[in-house]
């Protein structure tokens, strides 16, 4: 140890006071205050691995739980209409119901009865109508022999992909021992198959989940945004210039940026009682319908648009504008023809990210009652239907285990629409934005 | 019925602009003096005359339309005048139903003498309103056409009409926040003349179940909001001590530890977390973050419920991480640079600059930060919804399942709504309380934020 760091810390002398920081007292201050710093630093670090470490976890368990329902179990079973009784004059008139069971029950051989039930409910409850439909479809199919495709029930679904204990005994698993050994034959025949799950995009809701799909709630979710946009959009921009570029500094227009303001922080549940109270109670609007949704969505978006559109045409360089009106044009005209072009990629960018949000609102859609059990995809914006959230709310609330993974791919499905208008508007922003 | 017109209208107004673009061109080549406006105008002014009107008539009159029918069936329904408003609304529904042919049970000859009424009723109706929007879109375009003259001044009245499309479009920003106020305050007024003033504000029970029949023994329900509020109290309270500090020391690492390159890799990446649908939040604090918890809670020797309000509170905090670390970001990077300067000066090392300098200047911006995120996170619904209990209970305990505002409010009002219920009218008072409480903080939190800007 050197003779400085021996000696005492603070001197004090007739001179005045004389700090030695080479003492043992102020290297250790030191290391204090450094530790400290070091310390804050590892704190931030924390947070951010902390934040970042959920989103992985996030995203993680929603695509390990998500990815399976992305296929379905399929069964595929010969028929061989010559000798079932079909009204071939009009196929939608027979048992169809009758037709099946006869047709799968060869296949196996000798069952009981209640073995039977147990077969049967293997294969989806309206497998029945779904060759029935394709027989609607293509009649010449009943001239002879032919094999369909029709999705397993959800037990069986579950059991094929593996997600079955079968050590469990029986009277705690969904799938019986029967079944399973019912299973495992339809199997040697290599009459299972597990292709893409093209019914969770082309299927409405259904009660079943091996048939439940998105369709409804995507045309849904699609009417909702374009309302949406058909209001936000022209009414926001209007607002947006009036206040940027004519609006007299005057208490009304104060009162109205206020306004504005505070909108943009009411929460979404209480524009859902707006839409509730206003829209259905005193305007009598049809319930769960697009049209209602899209206006309440709209008035949501309306802030924001109208702050975003602010500041674009805010950042346009005045010299434009005072060129445009130098060469004689209206206020009108230097505004139409010169800022609002400039200022349209910005506005876009804010539109489509305000259209994303839009998207995944839920709360206010529940009050509008656009969570109702819809097995068809609206045709319009008066028709009552779900949407994206709403079907995701739907599908987490169903008992059955089938819906759990359903529920985690349309929350993929609608991460991916959100991660598409955002790259959009990212693009837009990259491609078009001018820097003043 | 409205939609096609609505398309003829838009086809009408196309073909009355084009109508004026040809007379305006002609009048600009016959012309010997220099015309005001470019035909372009006159034929947009033609066409806002053809349109605009009938636009707004057809707007105002299928809103308007069924109310006023309701009245007049209503008004020569026998014995109408003496049934109460529920009342009434029942009976105005079951002749709707008996119209759209849902037949429940036979309808009484009174009701299907409405019927018929609301049948002819409709009829007449649409008659008027399409004679009506022709015979306004016709004299529009009557007008807008003839008015086409060389010095006729078409392009101040479009810009007009622009103007005051600019102004009724900034006044629905008014517009919002009076319907938002006006059904609110009228629906809670209903609710307060079933249930007192008192008994909403100051009582400890909340048990929202009405009998259904008279003499029904589970009958007696219970509106003392203080329980639902205590419970969303806890919530937030979790959530701001997972955000809070979260997003603070993120943002004190992003502005003033992180080079450029780890920020414009990270700062997106937190970003991400904000624009997550409140719904996956919710799905993940139940599919994961809950069980979790309570394995947890088990593993400490407590009893843990299910739906505890630290699962739900806690995913609501980092979905507010982003929130507060860039309002933290925002007030930091608002300190004067010298501040900064003179505190390395003095000696100071970066993190004592932080702590002791930087912190106290931008401590005004992140308390506004802090608020507008608790005002977040009172109103947040979905995570709550799914993740958080029903029944309102006053606990401490994180682990313990309470219920919130706005979960009340969603769970009240989901499914078929009579608006003559207490139970439904609750939740337009909650809703008022939930209003009032962020319109507050948000106000409160944009003030101080304010306030603080001006003072660099």
């Amino acid at each position: 140890m050197s003779a400085a760091a021996t000696q005492p810390a603070v001197q004090t002398s007739k001179r005045g006071t004389a700090v030695n920081w080479q003492s043992s007292e102020m290297l250790a201050l030191r290391k204090k205050r450094y530790a400290a710093d070091r310390r804050l630093q590892a704190y931030g670090m924390l947070a951010i691995f902390f934040a970042l470490g959920f989103l992985v976890v996030l995203i993680g368990t929603l695509t390990f739980t998500g990815y399976r329902a992305f296929t379905q179990s399929m069964v595929t079973i010969d028929i061989d209409f010559s000798s079932a009784e079909i009204n071939r004059e009009n196929p939608m008139e027979s048992n169809w119901r009758t037709i099946f069971r006869k047709a799968v029950i060869d296949d196996v051989g000798e069952l009981s009865r209640s073995e039977e039930r147990d077969y049967f409910s293997m294969f989806t409850s309206s497998a029945p109508f779904l060759i029935r439909d394709q027989i609607i479809a293509d009649p010449s199919i009943l001239d002879g022999r032919a094999s369909f495709t029709v999705p397993m029930s959800d037990p069986i679904d579950q059991l094929a992909k593996g997600l079955v204990d079968t050590d469990l005994p029986e009277n705690q698993r969904r799938v019986n021992d029967k079944q399973i050994e019912l299973f495992n034959k339809l199997e040697a025949k290599g009459a299972i198959s597990q292709p893409f799950n093209w019914g969770l995009f082309f299927n409405s809701d259904s009660r079943f989940p091996e048939l439940a799909g998105l369709a409804g709630a995507i045309s849904g979710s699609f009417w909702l945004l374009l309302v949406c946009f058909l209001i936000s959009f022209p009414v926001g921009i209007a607002a947006a210039i009036y206040l940027e570029e004519f609006a007299p500094k005057n208490r009304f227009t104060d009162l109205i940026e206020i306004n504005i303001n505070n909108l943009a922080a009411v929460p979404s549940v209480v524009f859902g009682l707006l839409g509730l109270a206003v829209f259905l109670g005193w305007f009598g609007l049809p319930r769960s319908a697009p049209l209602v949704g899209g206006m309440v969505l709209a008035l949501m978006t309306l802030p924001t648009l109208i702050i975003v559109t602010r500041a674009s045409l805010k950042s346009v360089p005045s010299s434009i504008k005072e060129a445009a009106l130098g060469v004689g044009a209206s206020k009108h005209e230097t505004i139409l023809h010169h800022i609002l072009p400039l200022s349209m990629p910005t506005i876009m960018t804010g539109t489509i990210i305000g259209l994303a949000q839009a998207l995944g609102e839920t709360a206010p859609l529940l009050l509008i009652g656009m969570n109702a059990f819809i097995t068809s995809p609206p045709s319009g914006v008066l028709e009552a239907s779900t949407a994206l959230p709403t079907q995701i709310y739907i599908w987490a609330d169903s008992p059955e285990r089938g819906f759990v993974a359903r529920t985690s791919a349309a929350i993929l499905v609608l991460l991916g629409f959100l991660v598409l208008m955002n790259s959009i508007a990212i693009f837009l922003r990259q491609r078009f934005e001018r820097r003043w | 019925m409205v939609s096609y017109l609505l398309i003829i209208l838009l086809v009408a107004s196309i073909a009355s602009a084009m109508a004026g673009l040809h007379r305006a061109r002609r009048q600009r080549d016959l012309a010997t003096i220099k015309v005001h406006s470019r035909p372009i105008y006159h034929a947009l002014n033609a066409a806002i005359w053809t349109g605009v009107p009938a636009f707004v008539f057809l707007l105002l009159w299928t809103l308007g339309e069924a109310s006023i029918q309701d009245m007049l069936v209503l008004s020569s329904f026998p014995g109408a005048d003496q049934l109460s408003g529920p009342e009434r609304d029942l009976l105005i529904s079951e002749i709707r139903q008996v119209q759209a042919g849902n037949l429940f049970t036979e309808p009484s000859p009174e009701i299907l003498a409405a019927v018929d009424h609301l049948k002819s009723l409709e009829l007449i109706f649409n008659w008027a309103m399409v004679a009506v929007a022709a015979s306004l879109a016709s004299i529009g375009a009557f007008f807008g056409y003839r008015i086409i003259q060389d010095r006729y001044q078409a392009r101040y009245s479009v810009e007009r009409s622009v103007t005051w499309f600019m102004i009724f479009s900034s006044i629905v920003a008014i517009i919002t926040t009076l319907g938002i106020v006006s059904s609110l305050v009228y629906e809670a007024y209903q609710f307060f003349t079933k249930v007192p003033f008192a008994e909403f504000f100051f009582g400890t029970r909340w048990e929202p179940q009405i009998a259904i029949r008279a003499d029904q023994v589970a009958g007696q329900g219970a509106f003392g909001m203080l329980p639902v509020l205590f419970g969303t109290m806890v919530i937030s309270a979790l959530a701001m001590a997972v955000a809070v500090p979260t997003g603070i020391f993120s943002a004190i690492y992003l502005t003033e530890y992180a080079d450029q390159r780890f920020r414009s890799v990270v700062k997106p990446l937190l970003e991400i977390l904000a624009g997550i649908p409140t719904i996956v939040y919710g799905f993940f604090a139940v599919l994961t973050v809950a069980p979790a918890v309570r394995s947890l809670g088990l593993s400490l020797g407590i009893d843990a419920a299910p739906n505890s309000a630290l699962a739900a509170g806690g995913v609501m905090g980092v979905m507010l991480i982003p929130f507060i670390s860039s309002l933290s970001d925002d007030a930091f990077a608002a300190v004067p640079r010298a501040m900064r300067d003179g505190s390395y000066a003095l000696g100071a090392t970066k993190g004592e600059t932080i702590r002791k300098v930087l912190l106290p200047a931008a401590l005004p911006g992140i308390i506004g930060g802090v608020l507008l995120a608790l005002s977040r996170a009172i109103g947040e619904t979905m995570i709550v919804v799914m993740a958080a209990g029903l029944i309102a209970k006053m606990t401490l305990n994180p682990f313990d399942s309470v219920t919130t505002v706005t979960v009340q409010i969603v769970t009240l009002l989901i499914g078929d709504s009579e608006f003559d219920n207490p139970k439904t009218l609750a939740a337009f008072a909650l809703g008022l309380v939930l209003f009032t409480i962020t319109l507050g903080l948000n106000l409160i939190a944009l003030q101080t934020v304010r306030k603080y800007r001006e003072k660099y």
